[in-house]
């Protein structure tokens, strides 16, 4: 049966570099996915774009492709990445010449648009799914909306001959699933296979995530070497069953607790996995761990797409304002809590518009909230900090300038005091019907 | 004895809602895990933290449970004012709730 080997070589934008380089010159590879875009990361791109037509894609794209691209034209390692952000013409115009500087001039870039649907959506009164309203009241704000596109523009530029592939918006296992629907000729209404392979694609997403990354807890899950943490791959058969490891040697731990955490990272319903291609199942998946970093999984499967696509819009949505400042020793809680209330009682004094408010006390109740459980001692050493949502900068800017004039107002003993002050690039969602985009794939010229 | 005895945790954030996968240490102790780790019991172990409801997946054979906490990220990760935005840390706050132990043990 014909296999193909999927590496994982960044699983956000500020991934580490040198684990994607191992996996290309020592991992076996056919296929290198680099997954690089958060929520909001299209709409500050989009921003960059404004100021520079050439800009808007991954700041560390240079540096990333420079990276591995000679182990992957070395061993003819393909390449698809969602690097492209808000300019993939402009990623892989970048890309050629990055692999013509290195000797490979012939190297076939293509890059993926369509997931811009911002055009789609003027005028549009599809409801929001995170908060109340409907695109019509967020659209003077708004600037950007991405659709998650699915694997056909994708698999149709590696059809085509690409080497390297460059999106914008994708649906993360996508980014996987392309390859093995290239390489199997899969159909995409065999709602089956593409349900395994969005499987392995979602374990791979996160890399280090799955091979004991955001995992370790000292004396009970005790993990080797993260600083040489190693990314994971995925041996992928053609009928869609999967064996994960990683390059032996490397850090970490790759074993069923590790990919069963990551099974449900970021994951509702484990029967309905929404995906642009297909609602995938996970709910009867196993794990077998075949050997040490070795684990077989199994028992993923899918029914019908969802007729809509998700898609993510960036829009600013205010300011907000922020100070902290800590207090120690006995007491320190309480002069804490007593720094918090004098300065939410100077903004109300001051007349400082503030639509929401938040207090912490960090080392007590900045996480989960409340008072201490009866009978733990207090800390002696913590911070206050204080958070306000504002309608401008200069708000903002004062919700710090009160916790800083602390140092001489407030309780006893306050040092270290910092302010920041930012715009809120904010990310909402809405539900488009999938006609209304319309994906596309082309070559980077250079 | 703590939730952290029997099982380990990972949270994860979509907008507006985290969710907290929790997995035994033992699968032999999932069915006490399941009946002790309830809904309810997290909605009120978090209080007011979570606006919207909690629902629960079971995954027997990976001796894992899947909560899912509605209207708890202060908006989502991009407009929260919280100090950890995405809530990665919920997953060792749940494991801070008492349970009682599983038969033979404690």
């Amino acid at each position: 049966m014909k296999r193909i080997r999927i590496g994982a070589g960044a699983g956000f934008s500020g991934d580490r570099i040198e684990p994607a380089v191992e996996l290309a010159e020592q991992g076996g590879l056919d296929y290198l996915v680099f997954e690089c875009l958060a929520e909001r990361t299209i709409a500050l791109a989009q921003q960059a774009r404004l100021n520079d037509p050439e800009a808007g894609y991954d700041p560390w794209l240079e540096e990333r492709m420079a990276a591995v691209l000679p182990a992957c034209l070395a061993r003819g390692i393909r390449i698809v990445t969602n690097m492209g952000a808000a300019n993939p013409e402009g990623a892989a115009r970048r890309t050629a010449t990055i692999a013509r500087r290195l000797g490979a001039s012939r190297l076939k870039v293509a890059h993926v648009t369509g997931d811009d649907v911002a055009g789609a959506l003027r005028g549009s009164a599809l409801p929001l799914l995170d908060r109340p309203g409907t695109v019509t009241q967020i659209e003077h704000a708004m600037i950007s909306a991405n659709a998650y596109l699915g694997v056909a523009p994708i698999v149709a530029a590696l059809q085509a001959g690409a080497d390297v592939v460059v999106t914008g918006r994708v649906a993360d296992p996508a980014l996987f699933l392309a390859p093995m629907v290239r390489e199997f000729g899969w159909s995409l209404e065999d709602w089956h296979r593409l349900g395994q392979g969005t499987l392995v694609g979602h374990l791979l997403e996160c890399t280090g995530q799955l091979t004991g990354g955001y995992f370790a807890d000292p004396g009970r899950k005790d993990v080797a070497d993260l600083a040489r943490l190693g990314f994971p791959f995925a041996e992928v058969a053609e009928d869609g069953s999967a064996v994960l490891g990683k390059v032996a040697g490397s850090g970490g731990e790759l074993s069923r607790r590790s990919c069963t955490e990551q099974l449900l990272y970021e994951v509702h319903d484990p029967a309905a996995y929404l995906q642009p291609d297909v609602t995938a199942d996970f709910s009867g998946v196993r794990f077998r761990q075949l050997g040490p970093d070795r684990v077989a999984v199994e028992g993923g499967t899918g029914r019908a797409r969802p007729e809509t696509l998700k898609v993510t819009i960036g829009y600013r949505d205010g300011f907000i304002g922020e100070g902290q400042i800590s207090y120690a020793g006995e007491g320190a809680v309480s002069r804490a809590r007593l720094a918090l209330d004098v300065v939410a009682e100077r903004l109300r004094l001051t007349g400082i518009g503030v639509s929401e408010l938040r207090c912490d006390i960090i080392g007590v109740d900045s996480v989960l909230r409340g008072p201490l459980p009866a009978g733990r001692d207090e800390p002696l050493d913590v911070r206050a900090r204080i958070a306000g949502r504002t309608a401008t900068l200069r708000e903002a800017q004062r919700i710090g300038r009160e916790v800083e004039a602390l140092w001489l107002n407030g309780p006893a003993g306050g040092g270290g005091a910092t302010w920041a002050a930012r715009e809120v690039i904010a990310a909402t969602s809405v539900l488009l019907p999938r006609e209304q985009a319309r994906p596309r794939f082309g070559f980077a010229e250079v | 004895m703590k939730l952290r005895d029997l099982a380990h945790a990972r949270a994860g954030d979509k907008g507006d809602t985290s969710n907290i996968a929790l997995i035994a240490h033992d699968p032999a102790e999932f069915g006490w895990l399941a009946e002790q780790v309830t809904e309810a019991r997290v909605k009120a172990h978090f209080g007011a933290m979570v606006g919207g409801e909690v629902l629960r997946y079971a995954l027997p054979q990976l001796g894992a449970l899947n909560f899912v906490l509605h209207g708890t990220l202060g908006g989502g990760v991009t407009r929260s004012l919280s100090l950890d935005a995405h809530g990665k840390s919920l997953s060792s706050s749940l494991l801070e709730m008492e349970i009682a132990p599983p038969p033979g043990r404690g």
